[in-house]
């Protein structure tokens, strides 16, 4: 388990946390709003997070390569070729063999495939450019309940205490079971390599609990009275409030070029 | 478990825009209630109790065991933290595994986590807590009715978010119904047994180490009771529904309004810009050209731009020292 975050200087990291949430949800919305086949808006939606990896420095290859993180999804879209919305063409493959298809529905399942790609660019952008800390501020400062951004934090800071805790039941367990190989008893039946899982999940979650218990503890002797410090957000600068705006209304323009485009 | 996302997690782009604001809608509103009910009962400690459990979901999906071949079963949660924790902390937790698998590992999309929150965090909890509940009552307190019904709480939970998930995807008009509904069920039914199994093995543990932490359902207030009934209505509802609209593969009238909903939109744009005049826009093809040519010379001067203020910066530093 590793944070996505990637320490560079460049002018993406240096934008305020804030922004950069308002506008990567904002980049999400419109181009899922942007109907189906509009290709030149893809273009530029892509053309714009194509930038913005750019300033970022993060390396092309990189955030292009993990945005492909979503494709095994694409299975759930692929019928949309065979089944997708009438009128069907067939193609003669082989004589006699014809297959039929859905030009609508291939179109669909392109855009499909690109926005979502297209999408990921930006979340990975968000995540890659933005330390947690940042982003907890912004959440708050986007009105998210203060509960529910300390419960996250929280939840982040002890992800790795307890992921370490996982990785050493993994490497306890597995070396207490010793393979033989080649034979189709070597690792126990089913049930029982189940049940040994559960057995691990049950006392990590015990052990959590338990854990929970001395971080209050801690907490309360620290003066925590219920009330979930945090930092205060610096507000919104002029040049801020700019940059979004600027970039919100030409969001708002290619998703109207999407529109006029689309099929 | 970065590079295996359960294939629950839906990426942006293949929910429609509608159905993406309804599940937020309603997340919105359950985490809402569920907020304020923790803070009810659990007062100061709701921040670490729910903060550290939720990591301890998180990194637990790390947790697997293999089945056969390549595939591995391995923990989702939902059941598992309904039945140590109660309904409403489950929700939060939940929803707070997915919001963080969502925005910092990519796993699930920014705009689809409503529906995601709203299948995993909402329709698992609810589900797993009526049929949990429902189960330990008829079954009334043995032990092996324990492990029952904790097994048929955490597979249910299981099939029925699939089955919402696989809903929401027939209505965004990604996949048709008669293939998604089936699809789904089937590869959940799997992956289901194996949260089931691990659910009941970490429930023996429990049972053994702390039986306290199980005996805590006695004192159901009004509230869970509701959830109960609101689990089952899900439940029901989803279980009848899903086959209803796989046998009508043309519920494609959900996604004729959702080209309604576009026309409109369309429409309006039009108003803005009556005499819409602009060349070649009239023809995608030749405006596909255009956009293309004005994303490579976009995409060319921010490199050039780049690459100059990167050979100063350099520059700077040779001179620096």
């Amino acid at each position: 388990m590793r944070e996505l975050y990637i320490l560079k200087q460049s002018l993406i990291h240096q934008t305020k946390a804030t922004v950069k949430v308002i506008f990567t949800l904002a980049f999400v919305f419109f181009l899922s709003l942007t109907p189906s086949g509009a290709w030149p808006a893809y273009i530029l939606f892509f053309t714009i997070s194509l930038s913005v990896v750019l300033f970022s420095r993060l390396g092309i290859g990189f955030v292009l390569k993990r945005a492909l993180l979503a494709l095994p999804f694409v299975l759930a879209a692929l019928p949309l070729i065979f089944f997708g919305p009438l009128p069907h063409s067939s193609i003669t493959l082989y004589q006699g063999f014809q297959l039929t298809y859905s030009p609508e529905g291939f179109e669909r399942l392109a855009s499909i495939v690109i926005k979502s790609w297209i999408s990921l660019q930006a979340a990975i952008l968000l995540a890659a450019t933005t330390r947690v800390p940042d982003l907890l501020i912004a959440f708050r400062q986007l009105k998210v309940p203060r509960l529910f951004v300390a419960i996250v934090g929280l939840m982040w800071r002890y992800s790795f205490v307890i992921g370490d805790e996982v990785t050493r039941m993994l490497r306890a367990r597995s070396s207490r079971s010793a393979a033989l190989t080649g034979s189709r008893h070597a690792r126990g039946s089913l049930l029982w390599r189940a049940r040994v899982t559960g057995g691990m999940a049950g006392s990590l979650l015990l052990r959590s609990i338990e854990r929970s218990d001395r971080v209050y503890a801690a907490m309360l002797s620290r003066g925590y009275n219920g009330e979930p410090p945090m930092l205060d957000a610096i507000p919104l600068s002029d040049k801020d409030r700019w940059t979004l705006l600027l970039g919100l209304m030409l969001l708002t323009s290619l998703w109207m070029l999407g529109l006029l485009t689309g099929g | 478990m970065l590079f295996s996302p359960p294939a629950m997690h839906i990426p942006d782009g293949f929910l429609s825009v509608p159905v993406s604001l309804v599940c937020w809608v309603v997340s919105i509103a359950v985490i809402a209630v569920a907020l304020r009910q923790t803070s009810h009962t659990l007062g100061e400690r709701q921040v670490p109790l729910m903060g550290v459990l939720a990591a301890a979901i998180f990194a637990g999906q790390m947790l697997n065991f293999s089945v056969t071949g390549g595939t591995s079963g391995h923990l989702l949660g939902a059941a598992l933290a309904t039945i140590l924790l109660g309904p409403w902390p489950a929700v939060l937790v939940m929803t707070t595994v997915v919001s963080v698998q969502a925005i910092l590992f990519q796993d699930g999309g920014l705009l689809a986590l409503g529906a995601n929150i709203f299948n995993m965090a909402v329709i698992g909890v609810f589900v797993s807590y009526a049929v949990y509940t429902l189960l330990q009552r008829a079954l009334g307190g043995k032990q092996w009715g324990l492990y029952v019904s904790g097994f048929a709480a955490a597979w249910l939970s299981i099939v029925i978010a699939s089955l919402a998930c696989a809903l929401e995807l027939a209505l965004s008009g990604t996949s048709p119904a008669n293939i998604a509904v089936p699809a789904m069920a089937a590869i959940h039914a799997m992956i289901g047994l194996g949260e089931g199994l691990i659910t009941v093995g970490a429930l023996a543990l429990i049972a053994a180490a702390r039986p306290d932490l199980l005996n805590r359902e006695k004192k159901s207030t009004g509230s869970e009771k509701g959830m109960v009934l609101g689990g089952i209505a899900i439940a029901v509802a989803l279980a009848v529904l899903s086959p209803l609209a796989s046998s009508h593969p043309d519920g494609l009238e959900w996604v004729a309004e959702q080209h309604g909903f576009i026309d409109a939109a369309r429409d309006a744009v039009y108003r803005i810009i009556p005499d819409y005049t602009m060349p070649g826009i009239s023809n995608t093809a030749l405006a596909t050209i255009a956009a293309g040519v004005m994303g490579v010379i976009i995409v060319f001067f921010v490199s050039y731009g780049i690459a100059r203020a990167e050979t100063q910066a350099v520059r700077q530093e040779i001179t620096e020292r």
